[in-house]
């Protein structure tokens, strides 16, 4: 397989930074209302600040990709004298909290970087984080060229993902068998 | 739809244990915006001015502002009133944090308490779902303390709390409302919500506020913060560090306070040290501040870090802000500023006003000091500086002893010690003490400020006109260059105009004409600011903000759909004015009660003074008594007030 050059988007966080002050869950939340801006609320925002002031605890977290299950993961981190939990730093939503979801209907949510069309030059939560604990970077990254899935391989990756493989090729075995 | 509000109000009769969710008239939006607007109107409607502080009757109203939970920044406000225990008045006390955009987030623009409940309790509003909770195994508890417990109780990390501590349980004049690192302090709101039974109300909200011209407001919005990047840094040149910039003023971030130690009074309001500040003294408590600052920290949706979490070796965190870590080491005469940041953080868990407390503390020592009060009243008291305010803070919000007269405040404290102790209590106005602060020359804009302000508080009347002169033309003439924010250029010409020495300084320049002007103007942005719940450290407090009279307007008509150009808001600003004058007046507030201390200047000007009054009064409006006239009440949509006005013999038929 070639490889091939791919401009990855991220964002550094610097969490000494942070001022606490959740205008990166305003300006999230207002940029992907329908239509853009017309109403906001942190608790559809993509960017979660974790935050517990009397503990110095101040954690931006972007959503990203969304998990079926509940993980093992219940560890816990210190860093610097802080106690953070593994949960803290995830960025799936997932079944055992209420983060990254719409809050109507459980949609899980993602970080697009704020894709528009105009393109930004930013993402919005980065625009307006003045005090600079959030900074928009790009690098270029050498990976192997991506083969497209055709449209049966991604129907069938669904079902494997629902059901496990073992039962896909199971399922598929025993139709064949049929005809 | 309604826009940038929620169109509800929360009501909560605490005597029956009554909720109701209220929708709200939008007619009273276009004349009254919201924040304190509505609560003078609610207020005027609902609580007859007979009304005691302290009766089920009278009313407490946590309100948001207007535009509080839209992208605004800096607008996050909880606009706090009642009537006061301490003045008697009206108090609108107000705090930042983020209490205020999480009730607009689960549906509500205020919450309004009347009656009282038997037992303490709080509050949990939790979107549509709204509980009266028991609270006695929170009694005695801290501020900070109760909001974590409740926190933990339910679970709910995203909640935000504001809560009291023992001086509001114990209904002390000075008490506050805490809230993470904001508190509504002045005034004895507290107090008032400790009567009601209320220990705290705890809130999540996630639901939507929309906007009604989401484009034209993001980019205004957009506008605001890129000012902000230009303007934070620079400086304005003469101006003491902690105001040359934007935000409150800036205490925890810098060091320097050679200004405070020096022009402020130690004690009670009465020692000035002109030589304290030297090498030594700077590097300690550069040293003390840096030692216990963790971090400086913001309100919600604000860039500016006008906040720090305070964390003393030994002691629980809390968080502090402005000028609290001065006001108990000087009033003990203390030098060692680690003392300030321990006391408090004893007197944020008490929840106690800053200002206040620490000068009712010094004024009850100058009292034993003269005799007035004895030795038997400070029985078990320690004989050093630091100790001795423990002591008394101690006694004070548990008001044991003489803590329990100390608690009513210098004025009212005053006047239950006799003896004489009435020319003790001598830096208030209407009741309320005033920043220590003793000058020479009279200033005439701080002096209408002073007098007529009915915030009390100096720091919530003044802003956008600079405090003194600038001492060159070359200074004037760069800061008016590009002074946007002024109204007109009369103003400009002032400036220009000004000096330090001569026949254009003060007390007779800026003119009679010219002080109600800029008065009025400084007062304006406070009273838009109060009832958008915009923070006044982006709007009305520092020279050159990037909030002002020329864009509020669009601001306001983008975000609510409510056509707003400068007039129209100029119009709501003198009915909300006029509005909060009339509830005072009908409780009895005249002419007699709006002077300053009168040792706050040496240089006095009795005849200039009495001008300045009777040009302010005739230019807003009021008579000579400062009484809002029938035909200005008339022309502001307020014909109902002067009516009631006429009816009570207030207002006179001539």
């Amino acid at each position: 397989m070639s490889k091939v050059k791919k401009k990855v988007k991220f964002i550094k966080i610097d969490v000494d930074k942070c001022n606490g002050c959740r205008a990166c869950e305003v300006a999230c939340s207002a940029f992907h209302a329908n239509p853009k801006y017309s109403s906001n609320n942190p608790a559809r925002s993509r960017i979660r600040l974790v935050r517990d002031p009397l503990r110095d605890v101040y954690l931006p977290v972007y959503a990203g990709e969304h998990a079926k299950a509940e993980c093992a993961g219940r560890d816990k981190y210190v860093i610097d004298g802080k106690e953070y939990s593994e949960c803290d730093f995830c960025r799936a939503s997932c079944p055992s909290r209420d983060v990254f979801k719409e809050p109507d209907s459980g949609i899980p949510l993602k970080c697009d970087m704020c894709e528009d069309d105009p393109p930004q030059e930013k993402p919005l939560c980065v625009q307006w984080c003045l005090n600079d604990a959030l900074t928009y970077e790009e690098r270029e990254e050498e990976v192997e060229e991506e083969v497209k899935l055709g449209e049966m391989e991604i129907g069938l990756e669904s079902m494997v993902n629902k059901y496990g493989l073992q039962k896909v090729i199971d399922t598929v075995a025993r139709m064949a068998k049929k005809d | 739809m309604r826009y940038a509000e929620t169109g509800y109000n929360l009501e909560i009769d605490l005597s029956r244990g009554n909720i109701e969710r209220v929708e709200t008239d939008p007619r009273l939006t276009e004349l009254h915006l919201g924040g304190l607007g509505t609560n003078a109107k609610i207020l005027w409607d609902r609580v007859p001015p007979e009304t005691e502080p302290f009766s089920p009757d009278n009313l407490l109203i946590f309100s948001t502002g207007l535009l509080v939970g839209t992208p605004a920044p800096g607008c996050n406000r909880t606009i706090v009133t009642t009537y006061s225990p301490q003045t008697l008045l009206m108090g609108y006390s107000m705090m930042g944090g983020f209490w205020a955009p999480e009730l607009k987030y689960a549906g509500y623009d205020k919450v309004i308490f009347r009656g009282k409940s038997p037992n303490l309790i709080y509050v949990w509003i939790n979107n549509d779902k709204v509980e009266i909770r028991d609270a006695s195994h929170l009694r005695g508890k801290g501020a900070v303390e109760t909001a974590e417990l409740i926190r933990q109780e339910l679970k709910e990390p995203n909640a935000q709390v504001a809560a009291i501590g023992l001086a509001g349980e114990n209904r002390v004049y000075m008490a506050s409302i805490e809230q993470g690192r904001s508190s509504a302090s002045r005034l004895g709101l507290g107090a008032v919500m400790g009567d009601k039974g209320i220990k705290a109300i705890a809130v999540r909200g996630t639901k939507d506020i929309n906007l009604a011209r989401p484009a034209e407001f993001i980019k205004l919005c957009n506008d605001v913060l890129e000012y902000i990047k230009v303007r934070a840094p620079k400086l304005v040149p003469e101006v003491m560090p902690i105001l040359a910039g934007l935000g409150s003023p800036q205490e925890m971030l810098h060091t320097d306070e050679k200004w405070h130690t020096e022009n402020f009074m130690w004690g009670n309001a009465r020692v000035r040290r002109k030589d304290f500040w030297n090498k030594e003294i700077e590097e300690k408590w550069k040293e003390a501040l840096e030692t216990v600052r963790t971090r400086l920290i913001s309100c919600y949706n604000c860039p500016m870090k006008c906040g720090a979490i305070i964390s003393v070796p030994g002691i629980s965190t809390y968080m502090m802000k402005c000028f609290s870590k001065l006001t108990y080491t000087m009033a003990a005469f203390v030098e060692d500023l680690d003392f300030g940041f321990k006391i408090a953080q004893r007197a944020t868990e008490y929840g106690v006003d800053g200002f206040s407390t620490p000068q009712a503390m010094a004024f009850g020592f100058e009292l034993k000091e003269a005799g007035i009060l004895t030795d038997a009243d400070f029985a078990g008291c320690p004989a050093d500086n630091e100790g001795r305010f423990y002591w008394l803070l101690d006694r004070i919000v548990r008001r044991e002893g003489i803590g329990d007269v100390l608690a009513n405040g210098t004025y009212w404290a005053a006047q239950q010690i006799g003896k004489g102790a009435e020319a003790y209590a001598h830096n208030n106005i209407k009741k309320h003490e005033q920043l220590p602060l003793k000058l020479g020359m009279l200033n005439p804009i701080y002096f209408l400020m002073y007098s007529t302000g009915e915030k009390m508080n100096i720091t919530q009347i003044e802003g956008n006109f600079p405090q003194a002169p600038f001492s060159t033309m070359e200074l004037k003439e760069e800061f008016v260059k590009d002074w946007v924010q002024a109204p007109n250029d009369k103003f400009k010409k002032y400036v220009l105009d000004w000096e330090m020495r001569g026949e254009r300084s003060m007390p007779f320049y800026p003119p009679v004409e010219a002080c109600c002007e800029i008065v009025d103007w400084q007062e304006k942005m406070h009273h838009i600011d109060d009832a958008l719940g915009l923070c006044a450290g982006l709007s009305s407090f520092p020279l050159k903000p990037p909030y002002h009279i020329h864009n509020l307007p669009t601001f306001i008509s983008s975000a609510t759909g409510i056509d707003m150009d400068e007039a129209g808001l100029t119009q709501a600003f003198n009915r909300n004015r006029n509005l909060v004058r009339a509830v005072n007046v009908r409780r009895g507030l005249r002419r007699a009660d709006e002077k300053p201390p009168e040792d706050h200047w040496k240089k006095r000007f009795p005849e200039l003074e009495e001008k300045l009054l009777d040009a302010y009064y005739k230019f807003k409006g009021w008579n000579k008594d400062g009484i809002p006239t029938k035909e200005s009440l008339q022309e502001l949509d307020l014909g109902y007030v002067a009516e009631d006005l006429e009816q009570r013999g207030i207002i006179k038929n001539e």
